[in-house]
C-alpha cells in the first residue's frame, strides 16, 4: 500500500513537471533554442562591466572562470568557508586517537607495484587541471580533489602509512591567510574586495588574466589539503574517548 | 542519434537509481548510486558543460563511494564487537 501510495505521488509530479515544460505557451523553451544573449548580461561576454579601466578587464579563454573568480570571486570564498566548516566538523568528532584501520585482506605485491604508478601521474593530472583553470575546463575543485583521490590510493595500498599531517595543515592555513591578503590589497587599494589588479596579458597565455591563475592555484592546493584530511580521518578508528 | 542516446542513459539512470533504492545489501547500494553519478557524467557531456562533468567525475563517482564504503567498514566492525 506504502509503495503504491509513493508511485502515484511520483506519477503526479512528473505529469505536472513535463506538462509545465512541454507546453506550447510555456516558460521554458526547449534545448538549445534559447538565446543567451537575452538571459545573461552582455556586459558579462563581453567584458566591459567597468568603462573606467586602462586595460580589459579579464583575460581568461574560459568565461565560466571568468565569472566564477572574477566578477563572483566573493561566493567563491565562501564555498571554501562551506568546506572548511565542514572538514573541521569531521576532524573534530572522529579524530580521537585510536589507531589505523586494519582491512581484512592484505594489500598484495600487485596492488602496492600498480600504486606507485598511478599516484604520480594522477598528482600531476590533479596540479595540471588548476594551473590551466583559466584556459581549459576544470579549475581548483577538481584539482584538489584528485590529489585527495591520489591520497586515498596511498592509504589503500599500505597499512602503514600515515601522512605528515602537519605538515597538510600548514599548507592549508597558509593558502588561506593569502586569499584573504589579496582581497584586502584590492579593498584598501582599489576600494573593491578581490580586485584583479595585474595587468591581464594576451589571451591564451599562462602567465595571463591578471590575478585569476594565482587565486586558482590557492584554492586548489587549500581544498586538495582540506579533503586530505577528511580522507584520513575516516580511516582511523575512534578509541575509548 | 544524439536523443536517441541521451533518452537511453536517462532511462538506464532510472533504472539504476531505483535499484539502488530496493537492495537488500547496503554495498550493492551504495555501487548502484556510483553508476548512476558515472552516467549522469555522460548527460553532462552531450549537453556541453565540461566543468560540470570533471567535478562530478571526481567528487561523485570517486570521493563519495570511497566515503561510503569507509563507514560501512567501520560499521561492520561495532557490530561484530557487540
Amino acid at each position: 500500500m506504502k509503495k503504491f501510495i509513493s508511485a502515484f505521488l511520483t506519477l503526479v509530479i512528473a505529469f505536472f513537471v513535463f506538462s509545465l515544460l512541454y507546453d506550447s505557451q510555456s516558460m521554458f523553451p526547449k534545448y538549445g533554442e534559447k538565446d543567451l544573449s537575452k538571459i545573461v548580461s552582455q556586459r558579462y561576454i563581453e567584458k566591459n562591466v567597468d568603462e573606467e579601466r586602462p586595460y580589459p578587464e579579464t583575460g581568461s579563454a574560459n568565461i565560466v572562470t571568468s565569472i566564477v573568480v572574477n566578477y563572483r570571486s566573493f561566493d567563491t570564498l565562501g564555498e571554501l568557508t562551506v568546506l572548511f566548516i565542514s572538514a573541521l566538523g569531521v576532524s573534530l568528532l572522529l579524530n580521537v586517537g585510536g589507531e589505523r584501520i586494519k582491512f581484512r585482506i592484505k594489500p598484495n605485491f600487485i596492488l602496492k607495484a600498480g600504486v606507485r604508478i598511478i599516484t604520480g601521474i594522477i598528482l600531476i593530472v590533479g596540479v595540471y587541471i588548476f594551473v590551466h583553470g583559466h584556459l581549459t575546463p576544470g579549475g581548483g575543485f577538481p584539482g584538489g580533489a584528485m590529489i585527495a583521490s591520489s591520497i586515498l590510493l596511498m592509504y589503500l595500498s599500505d597499512d602503514n602509512f600515515k601522512e605528515k599531517m602537519n605538515a597538510f595543515n600548514v599548507l592549508e592555513g597558509t593558502s588561506g591567510i593569502l586569499i584573504i591578503v589579496l582581497g584586502l590589497i584590492g579593498l584598501f587599494a582599489f576600494n573593491s574586495f578581490l580586485y584583479n589588479f595585474l595587468p591581464s596579458g594576451n589571451i591564451g597565455e599562462l602567465f595571463s588574466a591578471g590575478l585569476t591563475p594565482i587565486l586558482y592555484v590557492l584554492i586548489g592546493l587549500k581544498v586538495g589539503s582540506e579533503l586530505s584530511n577528511i580522507v584520513g580521518n575516516f580511516l582511523f578508528e575512534g578509541g575509548e574517548a | 542519434m544524439i536523443d536517441i542516446i541521451s533518452i537511453i542513459i536517462g532511462l538506464l539512470m532510472i533504472v539504476f537509481a531505483l535499484l539502488a533504492i530496493e537492495s537488500k545489501k547496503l554495498l550493492n547500494s551504495v555501487i548502484f548510486l556510483s553508476i548512476t553519478s558515472l552516467l549522469s557524467v555522460v548527460e553532462f557531456v552531450i549537453m556541453k558543460a565540461p566543468d560540470v562533468a570533471i567535478t562530478q567525475a571526481v567528487i561523485g563517482s570517486g570521493l563519495m563511494t570511497s566515503l561510503f564504503l569507509f563507514t560501512l567498514m567501520s560499521l561492520q566492525k561495532r557490530g561484530e564487537g557487540e
